[in-house]
C-alpha cells in the first residue's frame, strides 16, 4: 500500500526498486522526418536552391525573359569600376552603420538603465518605451517625414520654441536626411532595449552591494560591473546591427519616395539591389550585388567574432552550451 | 549618572531620527529625479504618436500651419479616408494575408520545434545550430531566385507568394518555441510514453496545451510581421491595385492626387491602431518573446 503510493507520487525521482524500469525508447525516425519536413522543404525550396541559383546567376546576364547568358566576372567588374551608384549605396550604408549601431546600443543601454531605477511604475514606462517599435515601418516613416517637414511639420516649430534658431531641414536636406532616419530608428529602440533590460536585471544585486561597501562610485560600478556583464548583449546587438544595416530598406525607400531624394542621400545597399533587380530587371547583376553583400556581412561578423575573446565576458562559459 | 545615560540615549535617538529622515529625504529626491527622467523620455517616445493623432484630426488648411492642437476637431477625416481611398479593401487584404501567414507559421513551426526539443536523436544539435545560422542569412541572397520561382508559377501578382512560404516554417518561430518546450519537464512526456501514448498525441495533447504562451507569442509575431511587412507586398502585389495592402497603399498616398496631407496622417493612425491595441492587450507575451530569443520576428 505504502509502496504503491510512493510509485504513484514520484515514479521517476526515486531511483531503485520502487520505480518501474525505464525502457529504452526506439528513435521514431519517421515521426522526426515528418515533423521536420516543413522546415526541410522550406530550406530546400526557399534557401538552398535559391542560393545555388543566385550564385550561378551572379556570373550571368539575365533579364527574366531571355535565359541567363554567361558573362564571367563582368558583373563584378562593373560593380567595382563602373557603377557609381554601387559606391554611393555602399558609402551611405557604411556611414549609417558606423553612426547608428553605437548610438542604438548606447541609447538602448541608457533607456534600459533608467528603467531599472524606479521601484514603482516600471511597467508603465516600459510599455511606453517599447510601443514605438511595434508601429509599422511605413506608417512610422510617413509620420516622421511629415512631422519633421520644415514647412508644415510641428517638430521644427518646437525646436524654434526652445531656442534653436535654424533647425535643419531633415529629410529634405541631403546632409540631414540620414539623421532623420537615425532618429526614426532610435524611436523604435524598444525591442533592443528589452534585451538590455533583461541583461541589466540579471546582474546580481550582491555585486553592487559589495561594490558600494568598498566605496565604489556610481560610475565605477557601472564601468567595472555592469559593462563587463553586458558585453554579451552588446556583442549580440553589434552582430545583428551589422546584418540589419545591410538589409535596411523600407524606411529609406518610403522616406526617399516621400521627399524625392534626387541626390541619393538615402540610397542604401538594399535599395540598390532592389532597383537593379526589380526596376532595371538586371537579375544577374542584382544577384552579384547580393553575393557581395553576403561576403561583406560575413567578413564583418567574422571580424567581430575574432575580437570577442578580448572584450566579451561570458559568466557561464560559451554562448552555445 | 542615570540622567546622563538618558540624555545620551535621547541624543542618539534624535540623531538616528535625523539620519533616517535625511535618508528618506535623499531617497525621495532620488525618486523624483528618476521619475522626471522617465517622464521626459516618455514624452519623447509618445510625441510622434501624439502628433500623428493630432494632425489626423485637423482640417486640410490647418494641417499645413505647424499647429499643435486641432481647431476645430475634424472627426470626419476618419470617415472621409474610407471614401477618398479604398482603405477598407486595403485593410481586408492586409488582414487576410496576415491571418493566413499566422496560421501557416504556427502549423508548420510547432512540429519541428517539438522534435528539436522533446526528442533525443542523432544530429539534433547540428540541425539546431544549422537552423540558427539560417536566421542570419540576408534575405537578398535568396530573394531573386525565389521571385523567379513564383513568376514561373504565374503567382505574381497574387497573395500566394506572401502566404505559401509561411507554411514552410520560420526559423525564428521554431527557435522561440524550442526555447519554451525545453523548459517543460521531461517527466511528463516519459509518463505518457510509458502509458503507450504516441508521439503525435503527446505533442498535440500534452506539450501544445502547456506551451500556449509560446504559441501565442509566435502567432503574434507572425501576425505583426506580416501586418507590418512592406518589402514582400512591394515585390509581389504592387502591379494589381485590387491586391494592395495597407503598407503599399499608404506609400502610394502622395501619388494619389486628390488625397490631402492630413488624410495621410489619418490613414497612418488607422494603420497603427490595431498594432497598438494588440500590443496593449498582450505586451507580456511580446516582451517575454523578445527576452527569450533576443530578437523580434
Amino acid at each position: 500500500m505504502s509502496q504503491a503510493r510512493v510509485i504513484a507520487s514520484s515514479p521517476f525521482k526515486k531511483k531503485g526498486e520502487l520505480a518501474p524500469p525505464r525502457r529504452k525508447l526506439k528513435t521514431p525516425w519517421l515521426f522526426i522526418f515528418l515533423c521536420m519536413s516543413p522546415w526541410l522543404f522550406g530550406i530546400i525550396f526557399f534557401t538552398a536552391y535559391p542560393m545555388i541559383s543566385s550564385f550561378y546567376q551572379s556570373f550571368t546576364k539575365f533579364n527574366l525573359i531571355e535565359s541567363p547568358k554567361w558573362v564571367g566576372l563582368e558583373n563584378f567588374h562593373r560593380m567595382f569600376f563602373e557603377d557609381s551608384d554601387f559606391w554611393q549605396a555602399l558609402k551611405n550604408t557604411v556611414w549609417i552603420s558606423v553612426i547608428s549601431i553605437p548610438l542604438r546600443i548606447a541609447f538602448a543601454m541608457f533607456t534600459a538603465w533608467v528603467l531599472t531605477k524606479p521601484k514603482r511604475g516600471r511597467n508603465i514606462y516600459r510599455t511606453i518605451f517599447f510601443l514605438p517599435s511595434m508601429v509599422p515601418a511605413v506608417a512610422a516613416t510617413m509620420a516622421f517625414t511629415y512631422i519633421f517637414n520644415p514647412a508644415y511639420g510641428p517638430i521644427n516649430r518646437m525646436l524654434e520654441a526652445i531656442g534653436i534658431k535654424e533647425p535643419p531641414f531633415w529629410f529634405l536636406d541631403p546632409k540631414w536626411s540620414k539623421w532623420g532616419l537615425i532618429l526614426l530608428g532610435l524611436w523604435g529602440i524598444g525591442d533592443t532595449m528589452i534585451i538590455f533590460l533583461a541583461g541589466l536585471l540579471d546582474v546580481p544585486t550582491s555585486l553592487y552591494e559589495a561594490a558600494s561597501l568598498e566605496g565604489a562610485s556610481g560610475w565605477q560600478s557601472f564601468r567595472y560591473i555592469t559593462l563587463p556583464l553586458m558585453t554579451p548583449v552588446i556583442f549580440f546587438s553589434t552582430v545583428t546591427g551589422v546584418i540589419g544595416s545591410f538589409q535596411y530598406f523600407t524606411q529609406a525607400y518610403v522616406a526617399s519616395g516621400q521627399v524625392n531624394d534626387y541626390s541619393h542621400s538615402m540610397y542604401f545597399y538594399a535599395t540598390h539591389i532592389y532597383f537593379s533587380a526589380f526596376r532595371a530587371y538586371e537579375m544577374g547583376y542584382a544577384s552579384a550585388l547580393a553575393w557581395v553583400l553576403l561576403v561583406i556581412t560575413l567578413l564583418c561578423t567574422l571580424v567581430i567574432l575574432k575580437t570577442q575573446k578580448r572584450w566579451v565576458h561570458y559568466p557561464n562559459g560559451s554562448l552555445f552550451k | 549618572m542615570s540622567t546622563m545615560t538618558l540624555d545620551n540615549r535621547a541624543r542618539i535617538e534624535a540623531q538616528s531620527r535625523q539620519a533616517r529622515s535625511k535618508k528618506k529625504w535623499n531617497s525621495f529626491l532620488h525618486m523624483v529625479g528618476n521619475h522626471s527622467l522617465l517622464i521626459a523620455l516618455s514624452v519623447v517616445f509618445i510625441m510622434p504618436l501624439y502628433l500623428v493623432i493630432v494632425l489626423s484630426l485637423m482640417s486640410k488648411g490647418q494641417a499645413e500651419t505647424r499647429s499643435l492642437w486641432p481647431h476645430p476637431f475634424v472627426w470626419h477625416n476618419y470617415i472621409t479616408v474610407f471614401t477618398a481611398v479604398p482603405f477598407l479593401k486595403w485593410t481586408i487584404n492586409t488582414l487576410f494575408v496576415a491571418l493566413m501567414g499566422t496560421i501557416g507559421t504556427v502549423v508548420s513551426s510547432v512540429p519541428p520545434a517539438y522534435v528539436l526539443s522533446r526528442l533525443q536523436w542523432k544530429g539534433r544539435h547540428t540541425t539546431f545550430i544549422f537552423l540558427l545560422s539560417t536566421m542570419m542569412l540576408p534575405g537578398q541572397v535568396t530573394m531573386i531566385p525565389v521571385y523567379i520561382i513564383f513568376s514561373r508559377l504565374h503567382w505574381i501578382p497574387s497573395f500566394l507568394p506572401l502566404i505559401v512560404p509561411s507554411f514552410f516554417s520560420s526559423a525564428f518561430s521554431i527557435f522561440l518555441l524550442r526555447q519554451f518546450f525545453t523548459s517543460i519537464p521531461d517527466e511528463i512526456s516519459d509518463a505518457a510514453r510509458i502509458d503507450g501514448c504516441s508521439e503525435f498525441k503527446l505533442m498535440m495533447k500534452i506539450v501544445v496545451p502547456l506551451a500556449k504562451p509560446a504559441i501565442s507569442a509566435i502567432a503574434l509575431f507572425a501576425f505583426l510581421g506580416s501586418w507590418n511587412d512592406f518589402f514582400g507586398p512591394l515585390l509581389y502585389i504592387v502591379e494589381n491595385e485590387d491586391l494592395w495592402t495597407l503598407g503599399i497603399g499608404l506609400n502610394a498616398f502622395q501619388g494619389i492626387h486628390h488625397v490631402d496631407k492630413n488624410m495621410m496622417m489619418t490613414a497612418s493612425a488607422l494603420f497603427m491602431a490595431p498594432v497598438i491595441i494588440i500590443f496593449f492587450f498582450s505586451q507580456k507575451v511580446f516582451i517575454e518573446g523578445v527576452t527569450l530569443t533576443g530578437v523580434k520576428g
